[in-house]
């Protein structure tokens, strides 16, 4: 996909990709494994090689695709996913806010395209390119198609080899999706008012959960923990950084 | 085997599809939104709580209300996702999970 805004991207400025590629090299160790995984655990739930790469070319949120796994039962509750997947993927929205202004020369057509890749890894490095100079459509992209490549390559790879695998439990691989979700929490950690705002959506979700049937316990914690945030809010300014240090790890 | 590989269930791909609209409208959101709005205040923080609020609730009724070994080792991870690299606290929460249920099993 996009070969044209590639080919382009080489011939605007091949140093640049390159150099997108490169400085994205070793985010490749990261996040191969975990498209493995997967890879196996949608296997288990009963997709195909073929739905799976198709999800990962798509959609390309990691987050968001483990979450509809976790969501992903008979029959296929597709408007709870589709909307959880949304809720989901609202911080993107605060990432490309946060990057719209600190690109440099981009055509519209080369922004609405290259944003379809905007995941949180290549969104974190383009952040981190953006306190040097003005980042790239050719950083960008080199950034970008190495993800995308290693995360189509690694959730295939474990899509197919995940069926052999047998019962994840075994392993206590069930728990892998407990255990990187709560990464994925504590990586936007800044202390107190943190906690307090897990603390609602925790407490929100565990009841819902507990008594409301469907994935609803998503939404009240979410928007428990927004209401959290908002009544904790002082004029202090804040720091949109910290996210970024993490999903660097 | 072939066609297990590429079997392609249409409402599967429906699925795929409306997750990658919703997706794609939170990626270029920040495009369209910066031309017309400053996001400040209030409202900036209470976006912010957005993510982590939305991950807890996803992993809550998993990690708080499975059973004795899961909390635990959700704890376990949860201190160590602070100090260790994301994969090495995801196979530090996994050891401990098979351990703690073996653990737990035996007494």
């Amino acid at each position: 996909m996009n070969n044209s805004q590639n080919r382009s991207a080489i011939h605007a400025d091949p140093n640049e990709f390159f150099l997108g590629v490169k400085t994205f090299f070793p985010l490749i160790f990261a996040a191969a494994p975990i498209g493995l995984l997967f890879g196996a655990l949608s296997a288990q739930k009963g997709l195909s090689p073929l739905e799976v790469l198709l999800m990962g070319s798509f959609v390309f949120a990691g987050g968001s695709q483990f979450l509809a796994l976790e969501l992903w039962s008979d029959p296929l509750p597709w408007l709870s996913i589709a909307f959880s997947t949304f809720l989901i993927n609202l911080r993107h929205v605060l990432m490309s806010v946060s990057l719209a202004p600190k690109l440099g020369h981009w055509t519209p057509l080369q922004k609405y395209l290259g944003f379809f890749m905007l995941a949180d890894e290549v969104w974190a490095m383009s952040e981190q390119r953006a306190m040097k100079q003005q980042t790239t459509f050719s950083f960008y992209m080199g950034a970008a198609l190495t993800l995308l490549f290693t995360w189509q390559i690694s959730t295939v790879a474990g899509s197919l080899t995940g069926a052999v695998m047998g019962d994840p439990s075994r392993y206590g691989l069930d728990f892998a999706f407990t255990a990187l979700f709560i990464c994925l929490v504590m990586g936007f950690w800044q202390g107190r008012k943190t906690g307090i705002v897990l603390a609602a959506s925790g407490l929100a979700a565990v009841l819902t959960y507990k008594f409301v049937p469907g994935a609803w316990y998503i939404i009240a914690g979410a928007i428990a923990g927004v209401i959290a945030a908002a009544l904790q809010y002082d004029d202090k300014p804040n720091g949109f950084s910290s996210s970024s240090e993490i999903l660097q790890s | 085997m072939s066609s297990e590989i590429f079997a392609l269930d249409p409402l599967v791909l429906f699925t795929i599809i409306a997750m990658a609209s919703g997706t794609y409208l939170t990626r270029i959101a920040g495009l369209v939104l910066t031309k017309f709005v400053t996001f400040s205040g209030r409202t900036e923080a209470a976006l912010q709580a957005v993510p982590p609020a939305i991950l807890m609730s996803v992993v809550a009724p998993a990690a708080l209300a499975t059973g004795a070994a899961e909390t635990a080792a959700a704890a376990i991870t949860a201190i160590a996702a602070l100090r260790l690299p994301m994969l090495a606290a995801i196979a530090l929460g996994v050891l401990s999970v098979v351990f703690l249920r073996m653990a737990l099993t035996a007494f």
